[in-house]
């Protein structure tokens, strides 16, 4: 009975992959098939011809068995064995591969080219990520962390590096992806060129919150990066409310500028992430959560809960109108 | 020689072999037989040794652990089937896929190719047993301990969680017992694993059945040769790679700490160096399944056997060269991802070949489908798929995008599946009346068929799409707006299914009331393992048979009758000793009887002693641990003094058919000194990558060797390389002088041998004492060399000892020197991994 079902068999073959590839392709902020850079693109073109000759080759090879055990099993006849496994064992792969080589390999070094000025330093913690933009001749970074943003239409390089542990920096939509290794520096350099909100993910195992080491990835236009860069590089704005003070003051109570800094302020902690502009950023914990008042509130309660082993402390002695305050304070930090 | 060479015709004639023999003496001959190798019963059932009983614990033991393995896949895909699920816990999760990985792989994959092989390769060479039966126990009970002792740490939430390979610093600052757990528990079965190797190998190369030649073996054994010389070159690596890592681990030595010289990359290498041939390990042994399968399902021998020869050898030579291609992401110049992606792809070629040979002889024959045949075809369409996938990621640019996520997870099981899990359970469905000696269901065998191959495809070929849709491995839960739920819950339903597929697989093989078998070759097959009798004896084979073709039962039409009426060789035991025979390594000309060691309770005590020294450190418990290693080479010792190399009563042996076989060999003739070369060049191989290890350092990092650093006593590493070359041609003289029966001069050889081995060992020591080894990994990586050389200064201490007690006790003589040749052997690679620790520790800091 199942022997006959022949659609289950379609359902299984890689063919019907290419019917869903479309289908997904428009969705996903994490994805390769959301192309949104040169280098992401290449390699997008790269699979889908790859895949088209792998279909062609799982079809020829498994029909061929097909036949051979069903469709005519009785004897045939190969008048030379030897010409056959030397034609379709050697001759036909090397040929086919050596195509493949020499086109795939030829588009490493555009992919490695190097950048046309902007240098970001990323440095792998655990599990989130330190961020310094370098502009062509600057001195001093600008720093930030958790969000990687490039201006569209020109390559950066990404200084990759590593505190404790292997890491891997990867954003699927611009390109692929490179370790990040304690006592090295790797390089990546990616060419985004459609601006839009994307995902990028550790793909290296990194421990307990290896899974929620994520960060946005923002591809701008280069005027409004080159603005965005410039408030970036400004002190943190002072607080506007009430909340906001008494949350300024919690902050400092609460001893939590000796881990974070807050441009501007005596907040100058190097351990966690620069909070400077926190509020400008589109997630909480490392690309994991809307950075709603409801949700910092949460984190700084219980970041333990949210995210396995984190460094942060919980802060559960603080009651909810305090936690108010403090989210208050952060969310003013623009 | 010493007179010992084999009297008597051979080839014999078809006159010799048509010669009747009466009845009565089959009947006694059976019963001496039958006293030399009846399994016991009751408890002293584990002392068995013989490989029909340890090939089936050894598979048996491999199927639980391979079961044990999966619930923990199937507990994971539970915690990923929706977004956002608390069922494991992070710590938890990564638990269970580093024992997913590390117990399919070390503790099913690889030693189910041993337990095959030790189940079957006797039977497909028509010899008794393996060459060193209580080293396949001692290998299994070691398989045994070592196994259980590292999947239980799972249920006490101990276990390693850093993956199954285990980067550092991520496993190296990894607290609790975890990485050491993984660690020394697998040291212990890697060991295990080489032993397993060695024996096969000289299984293969010595056990053959008279006048099979190399180009007339059956595919299965070349396959073993080839897979035996790959898990020589590929775990040492490991091995070496593991005692770095516990070095660092309980001594802080920083090898991998990149803050003091180390290097975490250093690891990646070692660890793939092992890691892609292992694939290669695991898959090799299922095609060599597939090629015992394809003929028969074909009837007619297989098309293109030197090329499929040829392919095998050259897929084992390929997949040393491939491991970078786990490293692509870890910005390796772009010259060497060229290098390494060609490679990659180049193992298509062979890998091709093997698949159009099985093609290219199912076209030519006349084909009868039957159940094994279905797992066949279910395991080509997953493996090219899987095949095809790995074309893709070869392609350094393109794993720059998918490295690392589940559509390498996808890739990963479909080669597995296609190529080792699909190909077994065909030489399980294949093979299982040859062992088990009644026949599986065919309903059954298809219901499970289906499930396990619809539901294997509808777990993982989502995951391709998953992988592309950003999903990185090893990830414990993910969010739910990302596009990746529906995938993921398709593919638990199908990870469940292929469950479903396995039970109903477990329950045909254990369920009572299967047919028992009436034809002892029911699949018309022409190889001699189908020669067993329908009622299966714990001998074996009969009498062992001269074989004249590739497929005898198809070729030599009388031979089955021949064998069981005792026509051939060895058909009797009249010592009711266990005798196996051995032939030359090309064309298979009998030249010796072996006896073989037989049943006892010791390969069991060694392998206990020898598990408490690895797994007693785990917890501290450094005093015990020393007490279990001296037990266990006490046990070792006592092993080979009482079973190994004895002096026969009489020299010659009548062996059948007029032929008279030596039973004693020494030098090159015995098997042991085969084992002892395969052994030493596992051991050379693990020494070298000590020594890369050295340069390794001295290539990647600027601060090797750094300007300030003590190095070790130039005077003293000279001192101990001269007392070594002493030593050495001291032994090497007591082997002549014994031989030219000068036994005073003899022993007075292997009393100063010794005494200047000791010497040496000692200035060896001595020469690193000034080194601070937690400093830097310069200091480290020397003392590493000093510790791997002491050791075997140190073993061939004890051989030397234990040839001078052979010479006063009558175990050495004249006429009977294997121990010293074989003693000889291991001080020839001795002297050879001193003269090169000394030169890099000696002279290269002072030269580089």
């Amino acid at each position: 009975m199942l022997r006959k079902a022949i659609s289950p068999r379609f359902l299984r073959s890689p063919a019907c992959l290419l019917l869903v590839l479309p289908l997904a392709a428009c969705d996903g902020r994490q994805s390769v098939l959301n192309a949104a850079g040169q280098d992401s693109r290449q390699l997008l073109y790269l699979f889908i011809v790859m895949l088209a000759g792998a279909v062609v080759l799982w079809l020829g090879l498994n029909g061929l068995f097909l036949y051979v055990t069903r469709l005519r099993p009785q004897a045939l006849k190969i008048h030379n064995v030897n010409w056959f496994l030397f034609g379709a064992g050697v001759l036909f792969p090397s040929v086919v591969i050596g195509a493949l080589l020499a086109w795939g390999l030829s588009i490493m070094p555009a992919q490695r080219a190097a950048g046309d000025g902007l240098r970001i330093a990323v440095h792998a913690e655990e599990w989130w990520w330190r961020v310094e933009y370098w502009p062509k001749g600057a001195t001093t970074p600008i720093v930030s962390a958790n969000e990687i943003r490039f201006p569209a239409g020109s390559r950066s390089e990404l200084h990759l590096s590593a505190d404790t542990y292997i890491h891997s920096l990867w954003i699927p939509a611009l390109g692929g992806k490179m370790d990040m290794i304690p006592g090295r520096t790797t390089v990546l350099t990616l060419h985004p060129d459609l601006e839009g909100f994307y995902r990028g993910q550790c793909a290296e195992l990194c421990g307990a919150s290896h899974a929620l080491m994520a960060f946005q990835a923002v591809v701008m236009a280069p005027d409004d990066f080159a603005r965005w860069l410039k408030d970036q590089a400004a002190s943190a704005p002072p607080p506007t409310s009430p909340a906001a003070t008494r949350g300024e003051a919690l902050f400092r109570d609460e001893g939590c500028g000796a881990c974070h800094t807050v441009r501007g302020t005596e907040f100058v902690g190097a351990v966690g992430p620069d909070l400077t502009h926190f509020a400008s950023r589109g997630t909480l914990g490392a690309g994991n959560w809307q950075p709603t008042a409801e949700n910092l509130m949460a984190w700084i309660a219980h970041a333990d809960d949210l995210k396995p082993d984190v460094a942060m402390p919980a802060y559960d002695w603080l009651d909810p109108d305090q936690l108010a305050d403090l989210a208050a304070y952060l969310k003013g930090l623009t | 020689m010493t007179g010992r060479s084999p009297q008597g015709p051979f080839p014999p004639t078809e006159e010799m072999l048509a010669r009747p023999v009466p009845t009565a003496l089959q009947v006694a001959q059976e019963e001496e037989l039958h006293a030399a190798w009846r399994t016991r019963t009751g408890l002293r059932y584990l002392m068995s040794t013989n490989n029909t009983v340890i090939g089936k614990w050894y598979a048996a033991t491999c199927l639980v652990f391979m079961l044990f393995s999966g619930v923990l896949a199937l507990l994971m895909r539970i915690q990923l089937a929706f977004p956002g699920m608390n069922f494991l816990d992070a710590d938890r999760f990564n638990q269970f896929f580093t024992m997913h990985g590390t117990g399919m792989m070390f503790l099913f994959a690889v030693p189910l190719f041993e337990a095959m092989a030790i189940l079957l390769l006797p039977a497909f060479l028509g010899a008794r047993d393996m060459p060193f039966p209580r080293l396949s126990a001692f290998g299994y009970w070691s398989f045994l301990i070592g196994g259980v002792f590292v999947l239980g740490s799972v249920l006490f939430d101990a276990a390693p969680s850093s993956g199954w390979f285990m980067y550092p610093p991520l496993a190296t600052e990894a607290e609790g017992a975890g990485s050491d757990i993984w660690l020394l528990g697998l040291s212990f079965i890697e060991v295990a694993s080489i032993a397993a190797a060695v024996e096969l190998i000289v299984g293969v190369l010595k056990c053959r059945p008279p006048g099979m030649r190399v180009n007339m073996m059956p595919l299965y054994a070349w396959y073993v040769l080839v897979v035996g010389g790959m898990i020589l070159f590929a775990f040492p690596p490991l091995i070496a790679g593991d005692l770095l890592f516990e070095l660092e681990r309980a001594l802080d030595w920083p090898f991998f700490d990149p803050a003091r010289g180390g290097e975490p990359l250093f690891w990646q290498h070692l660890f793939w160096i092992f890691g892609h041939p292992e694939v290669y390990i695991v898959f090799l042994p299922s095609i060599a399944i597939a090629a015992m399968i394809v003929p028969t399902v074909a009837q007619r021998p297989i098309v293109g056997y030197s090329w499929i020869v040829l392919s095998a050898v050259g897929t084992g030579f390929l997949s040393f060269g491939l491991w970078v291609h786990h490293m692509f992401t870890t910005g390796l110049p772009l010259i060497s991802l060229g290098f390494f992606s060609a490679a990659s792809e180049a193992v298509v070629i062979p890998t091709g070949i093997q698949i159009f040979v099985f093609l290219a002889t199912l076209a030519l024959g006349r084909v009868r489908m039957s159940l094994p045949m279905l797992w066949i075809a279910g395991a080509l369409a997953i493996f090219t798929a899987g095949g095809l996938t790995g074309v893709m990621l070869a392609i350094a640019p393109f794993d720059w995008q998918v490295h690392d996520t589940y559509f390498i997870v996808a890739h990963l099981h479909y080669t597995l599946f296609g190529g080792m899990i699909l190909p077994v359970m065909a030489g399980v469905y294949y093979f299982h009346p040859f062992f088990a000696k009644r026949m599986l269901s065919e309903r059954l065998g298809k219901w499970a068929f289906w499930l396990i191959f619809g539901g294997f495809n509808l777990c993982f070929l989502p995951m391709h799409l998953t992988g592309l849709l950003g999903m990185p491995r090893r990830v414990f839960t993910y969010p739910g707006d990302i596009g990746w739920n529906t995938l993921n819950l398709i593919s638990t339903i199908g990870a469940f299914t292929i469950a479903a597929g396995f039970a109903i697989f477990l329950w045909d093989l254990v369920r009572p009331g299967k047919p028992h078998l009436t034809n002892r070759n029911p699949w018309n097959a022409g190889t001699l393992e189908w020669t067993d009798q329908v009622r299966h004896r714990d001998w074996g084979v009969r009498s062992i048979p001269y074989v004249t073709s590739r497929y005898p039962l198809w070729d030599q039409p009388k031979l089955v009758a021949r064998m069981d009426a005792g026509r051939y060789y060895l058909p009797d035991a009249p010592e009711r000793l266990r005798e196996t025979m051995v032939t030359s390594v090309i064309d298979a000309r009998p030249t010796q009887v072996q006896r073989v060691t037989g049943d006892s309770w010791i390969p069991l005590l060694a392998a206990i002693f020898t598990g408490g020294c690895f797994i007693l450190p785990i917890f501290h418990l450094y005093a015990p641990a020393a007490m279990s290693g001296v037990m266990a080479v006490g046990c070792i010792l006592y092993w080979l003094w009482t079973a190994t190399a004895q002096v026969p009563k009489a020299e010659m042996r009548k062996a059948g058919l007029g032929l008279k076989l030596p039973l004693y060999a020494s030098g090159p003739e015995a098997v042991g000194w085969w084992a002892m070369w395969i052994t030493m060049l596992a051991d050379s191989t693990a020494f070298a990558s000590l020594v890369f290890g050295f340069f390794f350092y001295w290539t990647a990092r600027a601060d090797f060797i750094p300007g300030d650093a003590t190095h070790a006593d130039a005077g003293l590493v000279a001192l101990c390389a001269a007392g070594i070359l002493l030593s050495w041609g001291l032994t090497y003289g007591a082997r002549h002088l014994n031989r030219s029966a000068h036994a005073t001069a003899a022993r007075s050889a292997l009393i100063a041998a010794p005494t200047l081995a000791l010497g040496a060992g000692t200035a060896l020591v001595l020469s690193v004492l000034e080194l601070s080894p937690t400093s830097h990994v310069y200091p480290a990586i020397i003392c590493a060399l000093v510790i791997w050389t002491g050791a075997h200064i140190a073993l061939g201490i004890l051989m030397q000892f234990y040839c001078l007690a052979g010479t006063i006790f009558g175990k050495i003589d004249p006429n009977h020197d294997t121990d010293l040749w074989n003693v000889t052997l291991y001080w020839h690679f001795l002297l050879m991994t001193v003269a090169v620790t000394a030169a890099v520790i000696g002279l290269a800091p002072r030269l580089l």
